[in-house]
């Protein structure tokens, strides 16, 4: 295998891994604020055990989430040094502001909040989980702008004189966060992790809700029945955390289905296998391609559906675009180019940049994997709105005061409700990032030239195998854990309150 | 200033400034709860000690290892052209430190997830390998980049295997052995009881280990690769603040013996800041990697040709003083919550119940 297909199967491998766990550390964070600030206001122990409870499984996710997080960042210079060369005047920036805004915020509060229980008044505990789950939020904020930048290259130039992107100005810096691409996708994967953390919430409530009422039922009073209340409503309020979420996937998706459809024509074609260009185009269910991926044999679709979504009557086809870009180079559905796309071609034109990449960006083939593409596109949205009728169907199972009791049903649903949303992130980012391709920042810079030439394929072959290894055995460990916890059910709590006696137990150490 | 002979952009001499703090404060910080996880087993005895030795770090570790972060982000977005060389050019080094720092992430927080020994014991020996690596890495790797890494003016070009010439060896053991001491250090002074006394008395003997060391290496150092270059003359400095780092070292031993335990943090700590003081301004211009001078400045990989474009740096700098302020207080501030000593009376009998 070559050191390019290498180094994307090791960031493929290495990024879909950590983002199983940014989903729930993101919003379970905030959750769990909300369920703690419910405690505060109302006093109630339910609502403390409930924060305990779900506090636990968030610190368990969490740590796996920040040390697969560390690889990420060491990453771009360790595979992709001439991607980092190349950016880093305008793709380091928003890096180096994570670290600095939202890793110290998230780490240090969620030591404060850990270790706080005896040790900071009840309200300031509280504000130790809203400062970390900000941190997590400003560290999606970071990133999400700075991936966003590489789908669609704003506030920048290209600086012959030093080979690379740079900034174009102060209101460069600002057009990262003001890119129509990052605005949606910023929506999008928010949205998307409350999706993934109110099901969470709500399989492993109504679960525990159907064994609790299943005690009951066999005569098993007590415990038991008081705890049926609180399942219950943690069932309800994870449903409809996610059916809310649900709403703004939805719309947050529409609004970046048409800034794909604008800054990365070839992307949405790919993604509905539009081979043709087509006006008022279908927006396709089921395509059967053949052989080569190059036209449809089977379909089935929605007429006209497509052309809403892009936001433009006629969508253009993947031949189309193929034939045209390679004649004139990428251009955006409206013909146009960003500042820095437009230097580049013209440096490719000229011949003023590096070999590599004019060799790379003349030769490059412009289709994604088309099969790729629309799979996890209609896998992801498939996935979400299988979710969103599962926590639909929750809250009509309760209605009215009715309880569920223990069954198989229940337990796939306790997994399918996180699971689903949890994939569709998954299958969204492959999608995000295959459709990319074979650009590594869209119509800049080929992927092809963007790997270390320093670093051999028996390195990234040996380091692949290392990490694949180090993350399996992690997660058997993790998923292990998770599971012990989520078993366990409410922890008992006393009474919280602030302890200066150094030689009386601290009410929490590791 | 001190003789530049090379002329460095205002905001590129900033930029090299902050990323040296941001190293020299991740070092200062983290090395101790490194020889801490290391001591996890050396230490305790019962896992109620243990679990001593791991909660004087419980709360404060993952800010610390921050610092790192924020330090290579800093690079990345400053001096892209240091990042990409660097990192790229010292894979399997680098793989071995995030081998380290995933194995020690888990550790803590998972220890204390399940009660059997066996499973502690296992996550014990996360901790310490897990923190054995990246010092060990570290130090080996910047005495590589006093030495200057080989290099074809713009990447890497050395082999592996010449990363472990003796300098480089030598700096290795010696953060190995300062993140021990350090560490002992600051277990004695955030202890009482059986786990101080032990604390203590490791580090007044491993202190001298680790003075010897890093007599060696700031000696080593000084002769054989001298601060001069073409863009200033800082041997002056370095051999300043070499005698200085070993007289704060002999000093701190000296504290922990009389039990001084503030004083002998403060001094290990001291005298790291000023051994990476002395690193880094041997690594002024060069930013750790070999200068052919018979090639024009601009043609080779330094501090100039590696750096963003003003406006970016400009950038960085306002977010950096707005920030970085803030950042301290806070961390600072978690610092005061946990200051108090702890012991095995402080220790609950049960984490299950506790959240």
């Amino acid at each position: 295998m070559d050191p390019v297909t290498l180094a994307r199967w090791q960031f493929g491998i290495t990024t879909v891994y950590h983002f199983l766990f940014v989903p729930i550390t993101i919003a379970l964070s905030m959750l769990v604020a909300v369920l703690q600030t419910i405690w505060v206001r109302t006093g109630q122990e339910r609502f403390l055990q409930l924060t305990k409870f779900f506090g636990k499984l968030f610190l368990i996710n969490f740590a796996l989430g920040v040390v697969t997080g560390i690889v990420q960042e060491f990453q771009f210079g360790m595979n992709w040094s001439e991607y980092s060369r190349f950016v880093g005047d305008i793709f380091g920036a928003p890096l180096a502001l994570e670290a600095l805004l939202a890793f110290f915020l998230e780490s240090t509060f969620i030591g404060l909040w850990i270790f706080g229980w005896d040790k900071l008044p009840k309200k300031l505990h509280l504000a130790t989980i809203y400062a970390a789950a900000i941190g997590t939020m400003l560290s999606s904020i970071f990133i999400l702008a700075a991936n966003s930048w590489m789908q669609n290259p704003v506030g920048s130039v290209f600086n012959v004189g030093t080979q690379r992107a740079e900034i174009d100005g102060v209101s460069g810096f600002f057009a990262l966060f003001t890119n129509p691409v990052f605005i949606a996708t910023f929506l999008h994967t928010l949205t998307a992790a409350y999706m993934v953390a109110g099901g969470l919430i709500c399989g492993i409530a109504g679960w525990h809700l159907a064994r609790a009422n299943g005690r009951v039922r066999d005569g098993q009073l007590g415990e038991a029945d008081a705890h049926i209340d609180t399942w219950r409503w943690a069932t309800k309020f994870g449903a409809w955390v996610m059916l809310v979420a649900s709403v703004g996937v939805i719309i947050s998706g529409d609004l970046q289905a048409k800034a794909i459809a604008q800054t990365q024509p070839m992307k949405l074609a790919a993604a509905e296998g539009l081979f043709e260009t087509k006006t008022n185009a279908p927006f396709s269910i089921l395509t059967i391609g053949d052989r080569e991926a190059t036209e449809a044999v089977f379909e089935l679709s929605v007429p006209g559906l497509l052309s809403i979504l892009a936001g433009s009557d006629e969508v253009k086809g993947i031949n189309e675009l193929d034939e045209r870009f390679k004649q004139e180079g990428y251009f955006m559905a409206d013909e146009g180019r960003q500042k820095l796309q437009e230097q580049v071609y013209q440096a490719v034109k000229d011949g003023t940049i590096s070999p590599e990449i004019q060799k790379s960006y003349m030769d490059v083939s412009y289709r994604p994997d088309i099969i790729v593409s629309y799979w996890t596109f209609r896998i992801m949205m498939g996935l979400g709105f299988v979710a969103m009728a599962i926590a639909a169907f929750v809250l009509w199972s309760l209605r009215k005061g009715r309880n569920p009791l223990p069954s198989k049903l229940i337990t796939f649903a306790a997994f399918a409700l996180p699971l689903l949303p949890l994939a569709a992130n998954s299958f969204g980012w492959i999608f995000t990032e295959m459709g990319r391709q074979p650009w590594i920042v869209v119509g800049v810079l080929p992927t092809a030239t963007a790997v270390s030439p320093t670093v051999s394929v028996g390195e990234v072959l040996f380091s692949m195998i290392v990490y694949t290894l180090l993350y399996g055995g992690l997660a058997v460990l993790e998923v292990w854990l998770f599971l012990k916890y989520v078993k366990k059910g409410l922890p008992e709590v006393g009474p919280v309150e602030v302890n200066d006696d150094p030689d009386k137990p601290m009410s929490f150490a590791y | 200033m001190l003789l530049l002979e090379t002329t460095v952009p205002t905001f590129t001499l900033i930029w090299f400034l902050l990323v040296a703090v941001l190293w020299i404060g991740y070092f200062f910080l983290e090395l101790f709860d490194y020889g801490v996880a290391m001591l996890i087993k050396l230490l305790g005895k019962d896992d109620k000690e243990k679990r001593v030795v791991v909660n004087t770090i419980g709360p404060l570790w993952d800010g610390n290892e921050v610092w790192l972060l924020t330090a290579g982000g800093a690079m990345f977005a400053a001096f892209p052209g240091w990042y990409a060389s660097l990192f790229s050019g010292l894979y399997l080094p680098l793989l071995l430190v995030l081998i380290g720092l995933i194995l020690r992430g888990v550790a803590f927080e998972y220890r204390s997830k399940h009660h059997t020994s066996q499973y502690r014991s296992m996550l014990d020996w996360f901790a310490a390998i897990g923190s054995f690596l990246p010092a060990l890495v570290f130090g080996v790797g910047f005495a590589n980049f006093v030495s200057g890494l080989p290099n074809d003016g713009k990447l890497w070009n050395g082999n592996f295997f010449g990363l472990f010439m003796p300098f480089a060896l030598v700096g290795g053991l010696m953060l190995v052995a300062i993140a021990l001491f350090h560490g002992s250090a600051f277990l004695a002074l955030k202890t009482s009881g059986v786990i101080h006394d032990r604390a203590k008395a490791f580090g007044s003997k491993v202190g001298l280990v680790a003075l010897a060391l890093t007599a060696i290496f700031v000696i080593w150092q000084n002769v054989a690769y001298p601060a001069k270059s073409e863009f200033g003359n800082f041997s002056a400095i370095t051999w300043t603040t070499g005698l200085l780092t070993i007289v704060l070292m002999g000093l701190a031993v000296l504290m922990v013996t009389k039990e001084r335990d503030g004083w002998a943090f403060l001094l290990t700590g001291l005298s790291i800041v000023t051994l990476f003081v002395g690193i880094f301004f041997k690594m002024y211009g060069n930013i750790g990697f070999a200068q052919d001078e018979s090639v024009d400045v601009m043609q080779r990989l330094n501090m100039v040709t590696a750096a963003s474009s003003e406006t970016t740096l400009q950038i960085m700098t306002v977010a950096a003083v707005i920030f970085v302020p803030i950042v301290l207080a806070y961390q600072g501030w978690s610092y005061w919550v946990f200051h108090k000593r702890i012991s095995t009376k402080s220790i609950p009998d049960d984490v299950e119940t506790a959240a």
